[in-house]
Order: structure tokens, then C-alpha cells, then sequence
């Protein structure tokens, strides 16, 4: 035993208990989740609104969050697909130099890294400007802005990696760029773009610093684009600051809920990858 | 005229080539003019404070008391790096060992169990992470580990945010580091094992020299998110500005002073440039540890593509 | 000898710094089967691209000089960017690996015919039949259109590419390398549907082996690190050629 492995050694035990603690932080966070939201999840909770005095104890659910969250998130994914889209394709060769790609793949470098709850104040400044107060639409808007960069990266990665030679051939057939575009590369970029897709709605789903002053909150299901809302996030926020037990049980219920859909997500993810995988070519 | 009439004399398929064109030209220009719109703002509505007040009293004095005029933002500057640093503290070690376990040991099949757990914990919601912070980690420092060091605290204290923020940022690293650790040439360790040495001095003193570039620019990237998150900082961190003396005690970062004082600032004047300031801060500071991350990335491994 | 198909006029093009092609000028006989060769990466690709400006697509490229397709000279630089689909409609390709769109076998057949016309689908079916049928290749997968492409075995994906090609009713059909990737039965296949093709389209034929050519080609040319040696009826240049770099060449 020399010193070489007795270092050797000390670093594996290093790394082993490292890796203990990132698994274990998962499984515990999981398993907090799953058996204090398990434990408090009723069928009531997820098909009524909160009542008064909900959030002392009294009766109701949290049904105004789950449909605020769906309706949030969905939004501002629709709204981010087509500005990422748009974006992704554009980046190809046959449409901007390098130099401009760069520029705009920088730009979206930078804004993927900014803070959600910056975009929240931001578009709090901007409702404020134009007089309107916490509704969706701003809280829609603001998630949009959050997940543009998360979605355009993912498209961008997909679209990158369609072979040349393959738009090459339908160019000699005649097809303008647009066209390979939307026939071609999109159909072998599908799986990547789908987890893109899929990536950033859960990202949406789950933020809550943006949609904090922007989407506000509401104890009733929202109605319109200009009802405030609330949100499975901002929910668990309220919930778990409160004094009583009961109550903070039922943000453990919501974060079941919560993470329950994101996982979901995933899982969807991987599946729908594999389906959308039967037509390109490898 | 030349142009619209050159236009409308294309047939159907180039005008729609050249309407997408201009739209997707439209959409790229937009995001990128986002950034600079949103620094804009921010700054245009700190205007009024910086103008009542001198920019190093604001940033270095303590006394923040809006209601008196006291706009000190140190005491949430320093709670920012304190919390951020005790993250970074725990989270930087564990990360790069982890990485490079994934990276150098583990196989095939295992490799992509653990790459799949980091994956999903990169999904958890910051809510949840902060939710899970009060259920275990508040009483884990307020029962356990402030009494085994002679101190009080109610657990919600600056240790605890840094804890949870230490286990958001795991995934950042870990999953940056595996994949430039991978990136290594095998070649370089050939050389390696060659010489004789063992498979831990040859990651000591060739893989992760080789990597460095990309590991530094992990940890900056998950400095950058650290330093920025809201949600479940601030559900532990006690939310309040007052400079700690120790990490038991309460404190607060930018981020999450901004998220729960945000409703009280319409009717205190300046309050308002001051939450503004707060925000100018956060984004340029994520700003600049993104940007030195690019540059380190871009240096070590020559231009071109993300 | 009739009026030529293409003809180049001291086409020069550059790749960065490298000079790639030097004053190229080629003459493309009509409906036969012209075969450029020549010793690995010493322009031919290039060359072929130039005729259809498939060369666009690469970077840093720099062009002088002309080639002229039926009396247009394709590299005017009157030409923007959108009429280039135009100009290469004239043109099919047949790449060295197929690369079959990610979509169904009728699909890929029907994709050209889908873009410039609006047909009734009992026609796009006999638009898709009768080129299957062209390429050799309907009888096996008459039963299976709709199946992926990419189920296909890479003989009958080539197959499956030139009867995509087809169906845009191109004249000239430009071959890189075609069977380098193919079994030595699905090569047969290939060159006897290029000299079926010759009666009608015009084929120029990329190839490195000598053996190919001399079955098949009517043309040659024989480009030797970017230039022209010589070119001429193909028992000329590819039996008896004149001059002596050529004969070095086929002697091997």
C-alpha cells in the first residue's frame, strides 16, 4: 500500500460518497414529496376550487391552480414554439451567415441564463406602463420569454444535426429552403424538437418567480386572459408560509401534484422520441 | 415600388419563401433585442434612486429603511454572496467528484441510471426544492447542527438556503462536467497509461487538465444560476436585510428580497428604483459570470457553435 | 456533333484558399452518358456540383467563370438566391450514399411532384408507380409504399432516390459516385438503369472505377487534380487516350 492508491482510495470514497449525496438528495426530495403529498392528496383537492377560508383549514381544493398552471404553461409553450421555430430554422446556413447565427445564438446563451424572476419584474414594468393589472396573459407572456431560450437551444441542437447531404437532395428536387424546411428538416429533427418542447413546458410549468407578480393569484379558475391566476407553484409558495399544519399539508399535496406532471413530462419525452424516430434516417 | 412590385409578380411558393423569411428574420431580431430592452428598463427605473443617491453609498451602506430613505443594499449583497458562496461551497466538490465518477467509472448502463436521476432533478421546480428545504433541512440545522456547534436558530438562516441551493445546482455541473470530461480524447489517457500511471493520477493530472476549461465554465454557469435563484432561497432564508454575523442567522439575497417585499414598494417613493437596482444587479452579475464563461469556453476550445 | 447540353467556359473555383477547379472547360453531350474520372478528391464532386450550383451549400466558395446550361449561363450574377430552385429543377442528383427523406417510400417518390403541381391523388399514385417502375424498383416495394423509406436495403434505397429524382422530370441526371456504397449485384442493377435512362435524359456520371466507365459511358472526361486533360467519345479517351497523364491513368 503505497501512497499513490492510498490517495487513489480516499478519492473513490470521495466521489462514492459525493454521488450518495446527489442520488440521495433525488430520492429524498422525491420521497418527501411522495409521502407527505401522497398522504394529504384527496380526490377534492384536485376537482375544487379553494372555498373561504381555505387557507385556514376550512374546505375546498386547489383546482384553481391546476387549471391556472395547465393554462399558463400551455399557453406560453404554444407562444414559444413558434417564435423558437422560427428561430431555429432561421439559424441554418441556407438562411444567415455564422456571424449572424452567432450573434443570435449568444443572445440566446444570455437570456437563457437570466433569472425568472427578473423576466417577472420586467414584465411587471411593462403591465404597469400600460396600466393592467396581474391577469394570464401577462403571466403567459412572461413564462414565453423563459422558455424561448430553453426550447430554441434544444431545436437548434436537433436541427443541427439533419445531414447537409440530406437538404442537399431536396434542393435538387427542386424544393425552396422553406420547403425543406418544414417537409424535411422538421420531420428529422422531430424527436429532438419534441423534447425541446416537452423540456420547456416543464420548465413552465414549474417556475413560479416570473408568474409571481404577473399572473398574480386568484381563488377562482380563471375565465379569461385578463383574470388573474393562480398556479401550482404560487400556491405551494402561499401554502407552505402558513402557520397550520393541515394547511401546509396541502402544499405538500400540491408538489405532488406538481411533480407528479413534470416527471410525466419526461417520461413522455422519452417515449415520444422513440415513436417520432421510425421515419428519419440514421 | 421596384421591390413591392417585384414581389407581387412571384409566384405563390417564392412569396411564401419570402414572407417566412422576413418573419423568421423578425423573431431573431426580437429575442436578441430582448436582452438589451429588459437591461434598458431596469435601468431607466433605478434612474431616480442613483440620481438622489450616490451609487457606493447605495451598494456599501447598511441602513436600509426605506420608509426613512435608507436604501443600503449592502446587507443583501453580502446575505447574496454568503448564501451563493456556501452553495457554491458544498455543491463545486461534490458536482466534479460526481462528474467525474459518471464520467471515468461508471458503465454503460449505470451511466445512464445516474445521468437520468440528474436529469430529473434538474426538472424538480424551485418550489418544491424549497418546500422539501422546510420540511428536512429546517429542522436538520435548527435541531441538529446549529446545537452541535453552540449556536440557536430557527433554521430558516442563510446555512439552510445554501444547502438547498447547493442541490439545485448539482445538476448544472454535473451534467456540463460529464459531457466535457467525455469530450476528452481517449488518446490522452493511452498516453497516460502508458507511462504507467494509474487510472486516478491519469484523471488527476490529464483528463481533468484537459477539461478544466469547461469545468470552470460549469461552475461559473452554476455560480451564475445560484447567485439568481428566487423561490427556494427565499422560502428559507429568514427574508430578513440585516447583516448576519453568523450563517445560523437569518438573512436574504437580491433575488429573494425582491419576490417578497415586491407588493410594498408602491407606496414607499424610491422603493421602487431600489427593487429596480435590485434587479440590474442580479441580471448583470448573472450577465458577466455567463459571459466569462463563454470566453473560457471559447478560448480553450477554439471558435465556432455553442 | 448536336449542341451540347452543358458547357463550361473557364470555370476556376476556390475553396478558401485552395484552388480546386482550374479552368475547366467541358462539353456535355446530350442523352448520352458522359463519365468524369479521375483519382480520388481531385475535384470531381466539385465539378458536378458546379452544373447544378449544389456548390452554393459549401463555405468559403469562390467561382469564376462560366457554365452554361442550355445556353444560360447558371453563374450569372444577375442570379439570386430564389431562382436557384429553378435552375437546379433541370437537374437530378444521385449521391454516393442515398439519402432517402425521412418519410414513406411513396412519399419520397411523391415528394417532387407534390411541390410543383397540384395533382389528383389517382394521378400522384400513377406519377409514383410509373417512376418506381422506371428505376427498377416497383415490384418490390408495390406492396409496402407506405412503409419508412429507411426499411428499405441501401441497393433499393439508391433505386429509391433515382426514382425520386425522376419524378421532377429532370434532363440531366447527375451521378457521384453511385454504386460506391452498393453490392456488386445492386451496381449491376444500377448501371443497366443508367443506360435504359440515356435515351432519354442526359447522364454525367462521377466514378473512380475505370471498369464502370468503360461499360457504360458514351463521354469521358478525365479531371486530374482540378484540370481537364482530356475528354472526348469514351473508346477515345478511356482505350486510346492522347494524352500521356490520361494513359498513366488508365494503366493504373
Amino acid at each position: 500500500m503505497n501512497f499513490r492508491t492510498i490517495e487513489e482510495n480516499i478519492f473513490k470514497i470521495l466521489m462514492f460518497i459525493s454521488l450518495i449525496a446527489v442520488m440521495g438528495s433525488l430520492i429524498g426530495i422525491m420521497a418527501v414529496v411522495l409521502i407527505k403529498g401522497g398522504a394529504a392528496l384527496s380526490i377534492g383537492m384536485v376537482t375544487t376550487p379553494p372555498e373561504s377560508g381555505y387557507y385556514l383549514g376550512g374546505e375546498g381544493g386547489i383546482l384553481n391552480a391546476i387549471v391556472g398552471s395547465v393554462y399558463l404553461a400551455s399557453g406560453a409553450t404554444v407562444l414559444a414554439f413558434f417564435i423558437s421555430i422560427a428561430i431555429a430554422i432561421y439559424l441554418q446556413r441556407e438562411f444567415t451567415s455564422s456571424k449572424a447565427a452567432g450573434i443570435i445564438r449568444t443572445s440566446l446563451d444570455m437570456l437563457w441564463g437570466i433569472p425568472s424572476i427578473v423576466y417577472g419584474v420586467f414584465c411587471f414594468i411593462v403591465m404597469m406602463y400600460l396600466g393592467i393589472g396581474t391577469c394570464l396573459l401577462a403571466g403567459i407572456i412572461a413564462l414565453t420569454m423563459i422558455e424561448i431560450p430553453i426550447m430554441t437551444r434544444g431545436m437548434d441542437e436537433a436541427i443541427k444535426m439533419v445531414p447537409p447531404e440530406l437538404k442537399e437532395s431536396t434542393y435538387v428536387l427542386g424544393s425552396n429552403r422553406i420547403e425543406t424546411a418544414i417537409k424535411v428538416v422538421l420531420r428529422q429533427g422531430l424527436p429532438g424538437i419534441t423534447s425541446a418542447v416537452l423540456l420547456a413546458f416543464g420548465r413552465g410549468i414549474g417556475d413560479a418567480a416570473s408568474i409571481l407578480f404577473t399572473a398574480g393569484f386568484s381563488d377562482h379558475i380563471p375565465a379569461s386572459l385578463f383574470d388573474s391566476a393562480a398556479a401550482l407553484p404560487t400556491m405551494i409558495f402561499f401554502l407552505s408560509a402558513l402557520p397550520s399544519p393541515e394547511v401546509r399539508d396541502r402544499a405538500y399535496a400540491a408538489a405532488f401534484i406538481l411533480l407528479s406532471i413534470v416527471l410525466l413530462i419526461s417520461l413522455a419525452s422519452r417515449l415520444l422520441t422513440n415513436k417520432f424516430s421510425r421515419y428519419i434516417i440514421k | 415600388m421596384k421591390i413591392l412590385r417585384a414581389f407581387i409578380s412571384m409566384d405563390s411558393r417564392r412569396k411564401k419563401v419570402v414572407i417566412t423569411t422576413k418573419l423568421m428574420l423578425a423573431a431573431s431580431a426580437l429575442v436578441c433585442a430582448l436582452l438589451f430592452v429588459i437591461i434598458l428598463i431596469l435601468f431607466s427605473g433605478s434612474l431616480p434612486l442613483l440620481k438622489q443617491e450616490s451609487i457606493i453609498n447605495i451598494l456599501f451602506s447598511s441602513f436600509w429603511n426605506p420608509g426613512k430613505g435608507g436604501f443600503g443594499l449592502y446587507p443583501i449583497i453580502i446575505g447574496t454572496v454568503y448564501v451563493t458562496g456556501i452553495a457554491m461551497l458544498f455543491s463545486v466538490p461534490v458536482s466534479i467528484l460526481s462528474s467525474i465518477y459518471i464520467a471515468e467509472y461508471a458503465e454503460g448502463r449505470v451511466r445512464n441510471i445516474i445521468k437520468s436521476f440528474v436529469d430529473v432533478l434538474a426538472g424538480v421546480p424551485s418550489v418544491v426544492y424549497g418546500m422539501c428545504a422546510i420540511i428536512v433541512l429546517v429542522p436538520l440545522v435548527r435541531d441538529y447542527m446549529a446545537p452541535f456547534l453552540g449556536a440557536t436558530s430557527t433554521g430558516f438562516c442563510i446555512l439552510t438556503a445554501g444547502m438547498i441551493l447547493a442541490i439545485m445546482v448539482f445538476p448544472i455541473i454535473i451534467s456540463i462536467c460529464v459531457d466535457v470530461f467525455r469530450a476528452v480524447p481517449n488518446e490522452l489517457r493511452e498516453v497516460s497509461y502508458a507511462i504507467g500511471a494509474t487510472k486516478w493520477e491519469t484523471i488527476k493530472h490529464v483528463v481533468f487538465r484537459a477539461a478544466f476549461p469547461g469545468v470552470s465554465s460549469a461552475v461559473l454557469l452554476g455560480f451564475g444560476r445560484a447567485f439568481g435563484e428566487t423561490m427556494a432561497v427565499c422560502m428559507v432564508v429568514g427574508n430578513i436585510p440585516r447583516l448576519s454575523s453568523s450563517v445560523f442567522e437569518p438573512g436574504t439575497t437580491l433575488a429573494a428580497f425582491i419576490a417578497t417585499n415586491f407588493g410594498e414598494m408602491m407606496s414607499v417613493p424610491f422603493y421602487y428604483s431600489a427593487m429596480m437596482l435590485m434587479a440590474l444587479i442580479l441580471i448583470l452579475v448573472v450577465l458577466i459570470f455567463n459571459i466569462i464563461a463563454k470566453i473560457i469556453i471559447r478560448k480553450s476550445y477554439g471558435g465556432g457553435g455553442r | 456533333m448536336p449542341a451540347p447540353q452543358i458547357v463550361t467556359r473557364d470555370l476556376n473555383l476556390w475553396i478558401g484558399e485552395k484552388h480546386i477547379l482550374k479552368n475547366i472547360n467541358i462539353e456535355i453531350p446530350k442523352k448520352e452518358i458522359a463519365a468524369i474520372i479521375g483519382p480520388s478528391g481531385c475535384g470531381k464532386t466539385t465539378l458536378l456540383k458546379c452544373f447544378n450550383r449544389l456548390i452554393d451549400l459549401t463555405e468559403n466558395v469562390k467561382v469564376k467563370g462560366k457554365v452554361i446550361v442550355d445556353g444560360e449561363n447558371i453563374f450569372d450574377p444577375d442570379i439570386k438566391m430564389i431562382d436557384l430552385p429553378r435552375i437546379r429543377e433541370k437537374m437530378g442528383l444521385l449521391s454516393q450514399r442515398p439519402y432517402p427523406l425521412p418519410m414513406s417510400i411513396y412519399d419520397n417518390v411523391a415528394y417532387g411532384p407534390r411541390i410543383h403541381c397540384r395533382l389528383k391523388k389517382k394521378d400522384l399514385d400513377e406519377t409514383v408507380k410509373h417512376y418506381l417502375e422506371a428505376a427498377g424498383l416497383w415490384n418490390e416495394v408495390k406492396d409496402r409504399l407506405k412503409d419508412p423509406a429507411t426499411s428499405l436495403s441501401v441497393g433499393q434505397q439508391q433505386r429509391l432516390c433515382l426514382a425520386r429524382g425522376l419524378a421532377v422530370e429532370p434532363e440531366v441526371i447527375l451521378c457521384d459516385e453511385p454504386t460506391s456504397a452498393l453490392d456488386p449485384n445492386a451496381t449491376r442493377k444500377i448501371e443497366e438503369l443508367l443506360v435504359k435512362l440515356k435515351k432519354d435524359y442526359t447522364i454525367i456520371l462521377v466514378t473512380h472505377t475505370l471498369r464502370q466507365a468503360k461499360k457504360i459511358a458514351d463521354y469521358a472526361g478525365f479531371v486530374y487534380f482540378g484540370e481537364l486533360i482530356e475528354q472526348g467519345p469514351a473508346d477515345e479517351v478511356l482505350v486510346n487516350p492522347k494524352e500521356k497523364l490520361t494513359k498513366e491513368y488508365i494503366q493504373g
